[in-house]
């Protein structure tokens, strides 16, 4: 494979007795890419994203992220990506800097590149004032920013982001994607999957998951004109109504 | 009126989750709760639903008290929250049966209401509710939230995480479901959905930013606002934000919506400083701005 393709899907799929939910799809993203991948609720796009990240074995397929291949090297791909949701962040009951510390340690980082890496984040994220209070009575948006950067304390050579900022303030969202081309811009990949539709726009390329399979897949550009339409939402609509 | 609220204010412990709040719903309209999480939407729901109680101020809906009249409120009104809150070891008939019992009233008696919503999710009447996907379980609750011909209906975040062609179904029931004159309050985070209303509050820190029609309000915006695009989107909105004349700069899509601080903005001159950063590409024109942009300059 080319170095430059840090994901390679061929054929991926996933069945669950007599139900396909991931249809042979087959995708690249190269190394530094914003990579959005869509779809309507159910369409696989979280048991896609499963297998890629080593938690759900394939029925068929070839894949491999960060060069590990899904089948064999699960475990090396966990240790080569970061992963957040909205569902699974940070913990609560957890201070700012010891969810920090704690994610640190399950990477195995050393204390003294913790302890640095702690420092560093708290300043660019301006959390100084809250870094000795419990995540819990942190605002949404905090927390998901937080969250973004604590995935990425490995430095990773990908970030899987999931839904981040659902429910989020404009403006926190807007801030969430500054920080997304900031690590892209350092060389970081990042795959997201999003339901806001301007965010589709901000990505490099989007996949678009319909029924199990990729019905479409390029830049925004070149999708709203192959549909003929004015943005992205209309290129969804188009496809995920048939 | 439908809904009044006037000055209600509700704090937990020392976090003021709502602080004076104060609008009016009409008989029969669409009135929109738009804000992100932590606004005190939810919060706002409960006190009008007769779940909590408000700190200060006074609240009716259809004519009753919030407080003593609460019986007559549960009664005449449809609460979808914003959790799933049905039986998911229950099938989607037994729910709806469930509900319009305890109602007091029959499948069969408001059927004409929920008939083009329940038709949809029909073929899996025997299945548990549990086991449906998110777009059904949604339409089931709203089903369960109309059986009993509410005269007000309140759906908090219906469309949460829901993709947008979902969303856009939901939103064409509801527009049919105001045609039978139920006034419908409805919350929020998607400021796209924001148009759909007939009037809109938006809402964040517990405090009402703005209350009027979606298109008046976009009027309300206070400065010219312009399209900016360039080969390279994270060093154009880095360059935008340490520009001299900025006001404000926000990604928009495929674009960035850029405001200046001066009366007289100078195109020329802003493409001149972005080549002088190494942009390519660029082009600077000038569009309207959107209720995200409104709500984004007045949470500023």
């Amino acid at each position: 494979m080319s170095i430059h393709n840090v994901i390679q899907v061929e054929g991926l799929t996933k069945k669950f007795g007599d139900f396909t939910a991931v249809n042979a799809i087959s995708f690249k993203v190269e190394k530094g890419e914003i990579f959005g991948f869509l779809g309507a609720n159910g369409a696989g796009k979280t048991t896609a994203m499963k297998m890629l990240i080593g938690i759900s074995i394939p029925s068929s397929g070839k894949a491999t992220v960060a060069g590990f291949d899904v089948f064999t090297h699960a475990e090396s791909i966990k240790k080569s990506i970061g992963y957040m949701s909205q569902k699974f962040a940070l913990y609560d009951d957890l201070t700012v800097k010891e969810n920090i510390t704690f994610f640190g340690g399950i990477y195995g980082l050393s204390r003294k590149r913790i302890r640095q890496k702690s420092a560093v984040l708290i300043e660019e994220l301006g959390l100084e004032k809250v870094a000795n209070k419990l995540v819990g009575a942190l605002p949404l948006g905090w927390k998901q920013k937080l969250s973004f950067s604590v995935s990425m304390i490995h430095d990773p050579k990908i970030v899987f982001l999931d839904e981040p900022t659902g429910g989020v303030d404009p403006i926190t969202r807007r801030q969430f994607w500054e920080m997304i081309y900031k690590a892209a811009n350092q060389g970081i990949t990042v795959f997201v999957t999003t339901h806001y539709m301007d965010e589709a726009e901000y990505c490099d390329r989007v996949s678009i998951m319909v029924n199990g399979k990729i019905e479409a897949l390029d830049t925004p550009k070149k999708l709203k004109e192959q549909f003929k339409v004015a943005n992205m939402n209309d290129v969804f609509l188009k496809l995920a109504r048939g | 009126m439908s809904i009044c609220v006037a000055n209600i204010s509700k704090s937990y412990k020392n976090v003021k989750a709502l602080q004076d709040i104060s609008f009016n719903v009409k008989v029969g309209e669409l009135f929109g709760i738009i804000g992100p999480d932590g606004a005190g939407k939810t919060t706002l729901f409960r006190i009008l639903t007769t779940l909590l109680f408000a700190d200060n101020g006074r609240a009716t809906v259809s004519g009753w008290d919030v407080v003593s009249d609460y019986k007559n409120i549960r009664k005449s009104v449809g609460y979808m929250p914003g959790r799933f809150s049905l039986y998911q070891d229950l099938t989607v008939e037994e729910n709806l049966q469930f509900f319009a019992t305890i109602f007091g009233t029959t499948i069969e008696e408001n059927y004409d209401l929920i008939k083009d919503i329940y038709v949809q999710i029909e073929p899996f009447k025997d299945r548990r509710a549990g086991k449906l996907s998110g777009g059904m379980k949604q339409k089931l609750a709203l089903c369960c939230a109309l059986i009993h011909k509410p005269k007000v209906l309140f759906l908090d975040e219906p469309t949460t995480g829901v993709d947008p062609v979902s969303r856009k179904e939901f939103w064409e029931m509801l527009k049919r479901l105001q045609q039978k004159n139920i006034t419908i309050l409805v919350s929020t985070p998607y400021m796209d959905e924001a148009a759909l209303c007939d009037r809109i509050a938006l809402i964040q820190d517990g405090k009402i930013l703005e209350i009027d029609t979606p298109e008046a309000i976009v009027k309300h915006y206070p400065k010219p606002i312009y399209n900016v695009s360039a080969n390279n989107m994270y060093k154009l909105i880095n360059s935008l934000n340490a520009y001299q004349y900025i006001h404000s700069v926000y990604p928009f899509g495929e674009f960035v919506h850029y405001t200046d601080k001066r009366a007289e903005f100078n195109a020329v001159e802003l493409k001149l400083y972005l080549e002088s950063k190494n942009l390519s590409n660029i082009r600077i024109e000038k569009t309207v701005a959107t209720i995200e942009d409104t709500f984004m300059e007045l949470a500023k």
